[in-house]
């Protein structure tokens, strides 16, 4: 067994374990936004392509499982299937538009069409406006499980986290994502090589849009509500901020950053009130200025250092 | 003929706001996240001064806009100019984290309702124009936005100074080996695109609550009117400034469920037939 392998055991099994330690509400939180994370890297850190507008599959995801299972009864399985699917069609419908800008204006343009799904989600009549759409029953898994239970929802949290992972980790390591890493590096040498970016860009949005459904839809499950939180542009900001902090464009970075920002945000939202998005601001500002390339960069470049002094 | 004019206030703020963010990635490269956060703190200025000091709206005209300008200057040399070499999303990261800490602080201060802040005495009441009632305080809004801009295309395009800037965002190596200071310039151009915020942020006072979040909602739409218009010319941002404001006018009238959408909608609709913006120039 590789070392890398027995890595990733441990961590399973860390994830296994954790719910007898910590609260499993909390972790599974921090599992979802580390799905949305890692969703976010495989555009920004592996296609280099800025998105300011995530907020909107996250949302997206939330809000149609949300309606599926409570306004038409759906099983719990088959809600989220719909929410994912949901943020799919509209990734595919905005990677569309985006993709025909690069740099700043795709993330101007994002940011605008994520706004504007913001504002629907604001005056549609089954949103519940201001309120968001509350009291979502958990239900049950597969007609078994109760997932009322917060122990039993854990472990199906943990399973979609693991299997949303599984398929970045896939997705990076493929030639697809190797693709990828070329347009990130320097798309004119992709083109002339060959390769129709649009396409390689607008698929890579498109299954980066359907896990950040997947991630919105679970975290409604969890919390039993959907809000307009989840698709203001705040919840946009933070996913870069999880995904800069942890070292973007590394397999581990998102989901560090998303735990220490996570658990950060809990520790300090009774205490600091509203001085919490100053400090998010701040962490943002320090991490652009002195450490570009976030917690997990950071260790890596360590360590190669190390290595390399040995050798 | 009231929505059309209220569209033309709006739109105003548009015009101001997205030429100020032009200026700045002419001359920076990198799009100016905190401008909403700048346009909330020329609007609190305003507000702060009259509470505390007594600073009536006219020296605020002045001053507000100078401190937001002072201030958009310290940013630039302290942090900003740090990141000319990297690439240019790493600005607007850095803008975003400073957008959030401003609007933080401003919301911690003063919560986030509405501080009122009344029209001047010389600009309240209206004229009768037969067919509608023109609020004197909208009329000057339109006015004063025009003629900033005005002055601001006129800077750039005819004078020696806006002959340098013009040259140094062509080719600043060039630029500064013929004598010119560039970085000055472009600390100055940085502060200048900040107090143009502020100075938006003063004129939006009396017709708009102060309120810390006033300028996020403003700005992802300016986003949009930038985009849509593209940033290649300072006559082009002015006009879709004014001219999306009136759409978002006459649709508010029409079908005002739709009025906060529209912007959005006509951004997809240009980026389907004319990608490089309406003036924007194709890569």
């Amino acid at each position: 067994m590789s070392r890398k392998t027995l890595a990733y055991l441990l961590l399973l099994a860390a994830g296994l374990a954790a719910p007898f330690f910590v609260y499993p509400v909390l972790v599974m939180k921090v599992l979802c936004f580390a799905l949305f994370a890692c969703a976010f890297n495989l555009l920004l850190g592996y296609t280099g392509l800025l998105s300011f507008g995530h907020a909107a599959f996250f949302g997206t995801g939330a809000y149609v499982a949300g309606y599926a299972i409570k306004g038409w009864g759906l099983p719990t399985e088959l809600g989220l299937l719909a929410g994912t699917a949901a943020a799919a069609i509209l990734g595919w419908a905005f990677g569309s538009l985006a993709i025909r800008r690069t740099g700043i204006y795709f993330a101007m343009v994002t940011l605008a069409l994520a706004q504007m799904v913001y504002f629907i989600f604001l005056q549609a009549p089954f949103t519940g406006g201001e309120d968001g759409l509350q009291g979502v029953p958990r239900g049950t898994l597969l007609g078994l499980v109760d997932l009322s239970r917060d122990i039993n929802l854990y472990y199906f949290v943990l399973a979609i986290f693991a299997f949303g992972f599984w398929l970045i980790y896939r997705t990076i390591h493929s030639p697809f994502g190797q693709i990828l890493k070329a347009i990130r590096e320097n798309e004119p040498r992709a083109i002339s090589l060959g390769y129709d970016v649009a396409k390689y860009k607008l698929l890579a949005f498109v299954i980066s849009a359907t896990l950040s459904g997947l991630a919105g839809a679970t975290k409604m499950l969890v919390f039993k509500f959907a809000t307009l939180t989840d698709a203001h542009w705040h919840s946009s900001g933070e996913v870069v901020l999880m995904t800069i902090l942890g070292g973007m464009g590394t397999v581990f970075g998102p989901v560090v950053g998303s735990s220490v920002i996570i658990t950060l945000q809990n520790e300090l939202a009774d205490k600091v009130g509203s001085l919490v998005t100053v400090i998010m601001g701040s962490i943002f500002v320090i991490c652009v200025l002195l450490f570009r390339r976030g917690i997990v960069g950071e260790i890596i470049a360590l360590y190669r250092r190390m290595v390399g002094q040995k050798g | 003929m009231g929505q059309l004019m209220l569209g033309l206030v709006n739109g105003s703020f548009y015009a101001v706001l997205s030429l100020g963010l032009a200026v700045i990635f002419g001359m920076l490269n990198i799009i100016n996240f905190a401008h909403g956060a700048l346009y909330m703190m020329g609007a609190f200025l305003a507000w702060m001064g009259l509470e505390y000091l007594g600073i009536g709206y006219w020296q605020a005209l002045v001053l507000a806009p100078l401190t937001v300008g002072v201030f958009g200057i310290v940013i630039e040399r302290t942090m900003l100019q740090w990141l000319y070499k990297l690439d240019h999303l790493y600005g607007l990261l850095l803008t975003f984290g400073l957008a959030l800490v401003i609007e933080g602080l401003f919301t911690n201060g003063y919560g986030v309702s509405g501080q009122p802040y009344s029209i001047p005495a010389e600009l309240s009441g209206g004229f009768n124009l037969g067919f509608m009632f023109l609020p004197h305080y909208r009329g000057w809004v339109i006015l004063a936005s025009l003629a900033v801009c005005f002055g601001t295309w006129f800077g750039i395009e005819k004078t020696r100074l806006g002959a340098y800037l013009r040259a140094a965002t062509e080719n600043p190596k060039l630029t500064q080996a013929f004598g010119i200071n560039v970085p000055l310039m472009v600390m100055l151009t940085y502060g200048f695109g900040a107090a143009l915020a502020g100075f938006a942020g003063v004129l939006a006072a009396p017709v708009i609550q102060v309120s810390p979040l006033m300028g996020s909602h403003l700005i992802i739409t300016v986003f949009a009117v930038v985009v849509i218009g593209g940033m290649g010319s300072i006559l082009g941002s002015i006009l879709t400034g004014l001219g999306l404001g009136v759409i978002e006018g006459i649709t508010n009238l029409l079908y005002p469920a739709a009025s906060a959408t529209v912007v959005f909608v006509i951004m997809a609709i240009v980026l389907l037939v004319r990608p490089a913006g309406l003036f924007g120039k194709e890569q």
